[in-house]
């Protein structure tokens, strides 16, 4: 397996009125060809932020201030703008959280998937058209020729994700960055979804980043998971390694706040205390505040040294217990 | 869309009757009694009288007011204004031409209008918080607390006294439209620009933009193709109002520049008390703004595929 996409240090900083908010703050990231990346965290530790960050989507005031995004042999913090755009939708290609609003309201639907095809293909507006109609049918929207001619607002939440997946996957990208795509939907639609995400990055060997909430779709859908908190990569790591034997404290935490399985809404929030606010984000272990490992083995060089990411058993842990006997000393 | 289209069709015809109305109503309220007015101090008491009595009956003044408003409906309906009180000629005739001329400016200045207007609220929303957005939002400030006829009285002396590029009267050609209509054109820019740069202010921040972008297009693309159509919407409402009220003789400009407009018209029919005349412009703008209202708001339901039509 070749590695396709390399982050490393990625920081994001956001120079707001009360203060720098550090959202990413040193993400490390790998992407294999083909597989699906799992990227997992409580809401607000920069998820969305590192995968607009990736395709440099982020809005001002968000900027990103430092690090290495390696795909294709280039560093797309360094290409210029113009390459990213030939690069986005075509090469690496994104699908939003929520897919009703990811749609221009006042264009048909068809017309929305065809642009992808006469821009980056230069097809002509009618085969872009017959193109995008084979594809509303790939992806199961019924009655492809009619709803091609539809607007966003005659979509159900399900069937606009669908036409943002086949927009997504329309050139064959090498990387989808999939940010909640099921978040937005019917608990009924999401394994729907999920399926048809995963069934078409398989036919065309597309690699896929998964951001999530959910560890019930992490661990049907992923082949490796990064763990992040506030604004770090925590810990790294083949799915069933990470399932049966998590290392780092907040994977371990989140893993326990999972409901059993077959019960509804499998959502993060069960650890006790919360995510830092920006102002007040601890120099050494961002977890430390909030660890039980911490408290009760009553380390105190969590609260005094960041830790780094250190290699354990398939992958590696930003925690001070995983670091090797020389680092502690 | 038909339906909706055919309703819409129908609520103006109560609108148009209210304003039918309201002028007839105008002859009544007038504090002067018009024939009086015409005949006082001309001729003899009795032959004014008889005078009078002959041009009651030849205005229909003599019938009840019912009878007077159906009579005048019909006239309208057949396309007869009456005609003028000073000069005795048909008011279709003159209005006619009249409201062409004001149709030239309008359409010359909406031009000006929307090309400045667009381009500069595209610019400042796109550039939002730098110095083009500060520079063409300042500009725009001075536009809308400007007095239309001052800024016409400065172009009229550098473009026409200073430079005698232009002529200082419209003389009837093309070039007596110009300073007219880039006066209009610019006063009205000032509004357009900043409802554009608000409602693009506006779209720009939606997610769809942000996924638009992650496909790729060219940023041109983005902003004209995508984000330009939804921001029309709002920016639509407001020509509306602005190309309404111009249709309706865009007064002060007019006079300034000599135009020979319906606003011309209707300030020179005040002062000679000619209420024939006043009445049938203020019948034909008020029209004129119901109908480019009507126009605009079936022109909205097209554009938007959301509104839910029937
Ligand atoms: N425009 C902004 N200005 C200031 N801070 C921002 C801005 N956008 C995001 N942030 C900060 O960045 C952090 C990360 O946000 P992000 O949206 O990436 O979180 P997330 O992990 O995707 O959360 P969720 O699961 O809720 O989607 C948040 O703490 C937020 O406060
Ligand atoms: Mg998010």
């Amino acid at each position: 397996m070749s590695e396709l996409l390399q982050v490393e240090g990625l920081k994001t900083h956001f120079q707001t009125e009360s203060g720098l908010v550090r959202a990413v703050d040193g993400v490390d990231l790998s992407v294999n060809e083909g597989e699906v990346l799992g990227l997992v965290g409580e809401s607000g530790s920069g998820k969305t932020i590192t995968a607009l960050s990736l395709i440099r989507l982020v809005s001002p005031p968000g900027k990103i201030v430092a690090g290495r995004v390696m795909f294709g042999g280039q560093d797309l913090l360094q290409a210029s703008e113009r390459e990213m755009v030939q690069l986005r939708g075509d090469r690496i290609s994104m699908v939003f959280q929520q897919p009703k609003a990811s749609l221009n309201p006042v264009r048909r639907v068809g017309a929305q998937i065809a642009e992808l095809f006469i821009h980056h293909r230069g097809a002509s507006r009618r085969a872009a058209m017959n193109q995008a109609v084979e594809l509303l049918a790939r992806v199961g929207i019924p009655a492809p020729e009619r709803k091609a001619l539809a607007y966003p607002h005659e979509l159900s939440g399900g069937q606009a994700q669908r036409v943002m997946i086949a927009m997504a996957l329309a050139l064959k990208p090498r990387l989808l960055i999939a940010d909640e795509p099921t978040t937005a939907l019917d608990v009924t639609i999401q394994a729907q979804i999920l399926d048809l995400l995963r069934e078409l990055c398989r036919d065309t060997g597309t690699a896929m980043i998964l951001v999530t909430h959910d560890l019930g779709v992490i661990a049907q859908t992923a082949d490796r998971v990064s763990v992040m908190y506030a604004g770090q990569i925590v810990e790294e790591r083949p799915v069933a390694r990470l399932f049966d034997d998590p290392r780092h404290p907040y994977t371990r935490a989140l893993l326990a706040s999972m409901p059993v399985q077959g019960r509804v809404a499998p959502r993060l929030g069960a650890i006790p205390g919360s995510v830092p606010p920006p102002g007040r984000m601890p120099a050494a272990c961002r977890f430390a505040p909030r660890c039980a490992v911490r408290a009760e083995r009553n380390m105190t060089i969590c609260t005094h040294e960041m830790p780094a990411l250190y290699p354990v058993e398939g992958g590696v842990s930003r925690c001070w217990c995983d670091a090797p006997a020389e680092a502690t000393t | 869309m038909t339906a909706y289209i055919i309703r819409r069709i129908a609520m103006t015809v109560p609108v148009l009757f209210g304003i039918l109305f309201v002028t007839f109503l105008m002859k009544a309220l007038i504090p002067t009694d018009a024939v009086l007015a015409l005949y006082s101090g001309q001729v003899s008491e009795e032959k004014a009288a008889e005078a009078i009595a002959q041009i009651r009956a030849k205005y229909d003044l003599d019938k009840p007011w019912y009878q007077q408003f159906a009579i005048y409906v019909g006239d309208v309906a057949r396309g007869d204004l009456g005609e003028s009180i000073r000069t005795r000629q048909p008011i279709v005739d003159e209005i006619g031409y009249r409201y062409w001329n004001t149709l030239v400016l309008t359409f010359a200045s909406l031009v000006v209008a929307l090309v400045v207007g667009l381009s500069t609220g595209i610019a400042s929303a796109y550039w939002k918080g730098t110095w083009i957005d500060e520079v063409a939002m300042g500009i725009g400030l001075l536009g809308i607390s400007m007095p239309a006829f001052f800024f016409g009285l400065i172009l009229i002396f550098f473009f026409a006294v200073q430079l005698r590029w232009l002529p200082v009267m419209n003389a009837g050609d093309w070039k007596g439209l110009i300073l007219p209509a880039v006066t209009l054109g610019l006063i009205e820019a000032a509004p357009l620009s900043r409802i554009t740069r608000a409602s693009m202010v506006e779209v720009l921040s939606q997610d769809y933009v942000k996924a638009i972008r992650a496909k790729g297009l060219p940023e041109r693309h983005v902003i004209f193709r995508h984000a330009l159509p939804n921001a029309l919407l709002s920016i639509l409402t407001i020509l509306g109002l602005q190309i309404g009220g111009l249709l309706g003789g865009a007064f002060i400009i007019e006079v300034v520049f000599g135009w020979h407009g319906i606003g011309e018209l209707a300030v020179k029919a005040i002062g000679w008390r000619d209420f024939t005349i006043t009445q049938a412009i203020i019948l034909v703008s008020a029209t004129t703004y119901v109908l480019v209202n009507l126009v605009v708001d079936i022109l909205y339901a097209w554009a938007d595929p959301r509104i839910k039509l029937g």
